[in-house]
């Protein structure tokens, strides 16, 4: 992501302490040893946290609701002899041990269930929208880190200016904006007022080739839009603040003292060293980031797994949304799991 | 041995008189603090006197004021909703709804998370070990899919969404007030209060306690502000009770009428403001109080 300090601004404190109580044999086995055992720890707390969603999905979705069936069937006429159909077909007539081990083997074998209102297996379903979401929150990731970044290492570095004190309230203000209404109002000024979008979908029937690309890229304006506007503050004010903390430290008035020019230093010694805590947030910020994209997702009917989350959650679509909700919380233990491994690349200092 | 009670009784209540005193002080020094404080001071007084300015028959569906969908007039200052109410009222009305939800949300919260976060720091090996595991589980999960899925399967009412922003926001307090807690414990008075016979419960309600109240403080302004925005998009999703006026369900009747296509602004555009004026005021308070307690976090 970015070169590291030259290594006389952040002391490996590691090598230090390596230096002092131990002597320069059996290190490299001592710290491929400590590897291994960081990178064991961190799988396994990984895989048991995925139990433990296996385990809450379970428990949210089928005990919890009392009656699945009844719940599913909420409003709709339906008789007696189609509820015990559908209670067979679910399972739900068998013990409860007996439905939780079918479930839990299913969920190892990828297999989530037919969905309730479409009759078809939920794993496909979620394969086709999984593109169109993978397009629109990797897209609005990527612009919402770099502006975020940017804008948070501008701030700082002129902290109390004009320009910090209107980026940081905007960013605030933008924060507290509900992302469903800020969507809603795009469309009414931008799209239904001024024509300039596509009021919804992703693509427009019968477009090839090249054309297709631009097309979807132009349906893709104003979701990525209401996305980064909700998500990018919070990159903008960590950044700020972990830049702001590096700001005093002495390895800054040493770089300065060398006679760096001003950017310099801040490209060189201070952005490196700040950018630290954005790094981990910017993993960590993946379940926010989805579920601001269930909300895009579903105010422009982007036919991604945000939008497939709410047409589960009206009905309810027990089997759907339960499938959605652990390929949610995977993809976030994942992330979590991606930043505990790539800290220690990064952060010397907290090298195993 | 009656006056010197009172005396001590005196003291306390002048030591901590000079406290608040300190921290109005420092967090009038902040511009966007106060201007929260004055603008959640504005929403908290009209949804208390709602009832007297407006009166609940505003709300009647089956007797409204005005006709249906009427763009701001003299008379509904922003036009009528669907069924001819004052968009207005129900604003005011909506106050009502998305400040209790947020307190009460956060209160559960900010309890659930307070107690295990103490008992974690206070206490050493298995249970503290079991609260911490049962912390990073909640942790790890997307907190807000969970809250929507929560309130998909418990069934629509306004109690729904307390709990289930409740049970799934506690896990970030309870980190906090432990990290806390070990840093208060770790000072030299805890050990002069053990040694003296102090007990576990006097430890932690008479010493851990005051010290972890003002970092709580400052997290529940900031929950508050989450709390009434996820209220706002359970509703918005549909997972509300459709009787009550909450701003999120104001915004989904609105987009339903078709507020959206038909550009009825008016509609549309009060409810998401309100939000955002809300949500923002909270968040400045809290971030105002964090800097009066940190002053390193002060020129952020």
């Amino acid at each position: 992501m970015t070169e590291l300090p030259p290594s006389d601004a952040v002391p490996h404190l590691d090598e230090v302490r390596d230096r002092g109580d131990r002597g320069a044999r059996g290190r490299d086995g001592d710290r491929l040893r400590r590897t291994t055992a960081y990178l064991g720890k961190r799988l396994l707390g990984a895989a048991v946290s995925l139990v433990a969603v296996i385990f809450t999905s379970f428990f949210l979705f089928r005990i919890i609701p009392g009656d699945p069936v009844r719940v599913m069937t909420h409003g709709r006429p339906v008789t007696i002899e189609q509820k015990e159909a559908l209670a067979r077909e679910f399972g739900l007539d068998r013990p409860l041990l007996e439905q939780f081990v079918s479930y839990l083997l299913g969920v190892l074998r990828f297999d989530f269930g037919e969905s309730f209102q479409y009759n078809r297996p939920v794993l496909s379903m979620v394969g086709e929208r999984l593109g169109p979401t993978m397009l629109l929150v990797g897209a609005s990731l990527a612009i919402s880190i770099a502006l975020g970044l940017w804008l948070g290492v501008q701030g700082a570095w002129k902290h109390g200016g004009t320009a910090d004190r209107v980026n940081t309230g905007v960013a605030l203000t933008l924060w507290s904006v509900p992302s469903f209404w800020l969507g809603l109002i795009l469309i009414v000024v931008f799209a239904s007022g001024l024509g300039w979008f596509p009021t919804s979908g992703m693509k427009t029937p019968g477009v090839t080739g090249f054309d297709a690309v631009l097309d979807v890229a132009h349906h893709m304006v104003l979701p990525l839009v209401t996305l980064v506007a909700v998500v990018y503050a919070q990159y903008l004010l960590v950044m700020r603040s972990s830049l702001l903390d590096e700001m005093g430290s002495d390895y800054l008035t040493t770089a300065r003292a060398k006679g760096l020019r001003d950017t310099e230093v801040k490209r060189r010694h201070a952005v490196p060293n700040a950018l630290l805590p954005a790094t981990t947030l910017v993993f960590i910020n993946v379940g926010f980031v989805l579920f601001g994209a269930v909300l895009v997702e579903t105010v422009f009917s982007w036919p991604g797994l945000g939008k497939l989350f709410y047409e589960g959650l009206s009905v309810p679509d027990l089997p759907l949304v339960q499938g959605l909700f652990v390929i949610f919380s995977a993809a976030v233990i994942l992330m979590n799991l991606v930043s505990d491994l790539i800290y220690p690349l990064i952060d010397p200092r907290v090298r195993p | 041995m009656k006056t010197a009670t009172a005396t001590r009784r005196q003291l306390t209540w002048a030591r901590r008189r000079r406290a608040v005193a300190k921290f109005w002080g420092d967090y009038r020094q902040n511009r966007a603090g106060l201007f929260g404080l004055a603008v959640l001071a504005v929403f908290v007084l009209s949804a208390l006197l709602v009832p007297w300015i407006v009166g609940e028959d505003a709300l009647s569906v089956t007797r409204p004021a005005g006709e249906p969908l009427q763009p701001p007039s003299g008379e509904f200052w922003l036009g009528t909703d669907r069924s001819g109410r004052s968009v207005l009222d129900l604003i005011l009305w909506g106050s009502r709804v998305s400040l209790t939800v947020g307190f009460a949300a956060t209160l559960i919260s900010i309890a659930v998370g307070s107690l295990i976060g103490i008992l974690a720091g206070h206490f050493h090996g298995w249970l503290s070990g079991l609260l911490l595991r049962v912390t990073d589980w909640f942790l790890v999960m997307p907190t807000l899919v969970l809250a929507v899925a929560l309130a998909a399967v418990l069934g629509r009412s306004l109690s729904t969404i307390v709990i289930a922003i409740g049970v799934t926001s506690w896990p970030t307090t309870a980190r906090l007030v432990r990290a806390q807690t070990l840093a208060v414990e770790a000072r030299p008075y805890i050990e002069r209060a053990r040694a003296l016979g102090g007990g576990h419960w006097h430890v932690m309600t008479r010493h851990v306690l005051p010290n972890v109240m003002p970092i709580v403080l400052a997290q529940t302004t900031l929950m508050v502000a989450g709390a009434i925005l996820t209220e706002s998009t359970v509703a918005f999703l549909g997972l509300g009770d459709p009787t009550v006026p909450s701003w999120g369900s104001t915004i989904q009747a609105a987009r339903d009428t078709g507020a959206v296509s038909s550009g009825l602004w008016w509609y549309i555009l009060p409810p998401g403001i309100a939000i955002a004026l809300v949500a923002l005021a909270f968040t400045l308070c809290g971030r105002a109080i964090e800097g009066v307690l940190n002053p390193r976090l002060r020129n952020r």
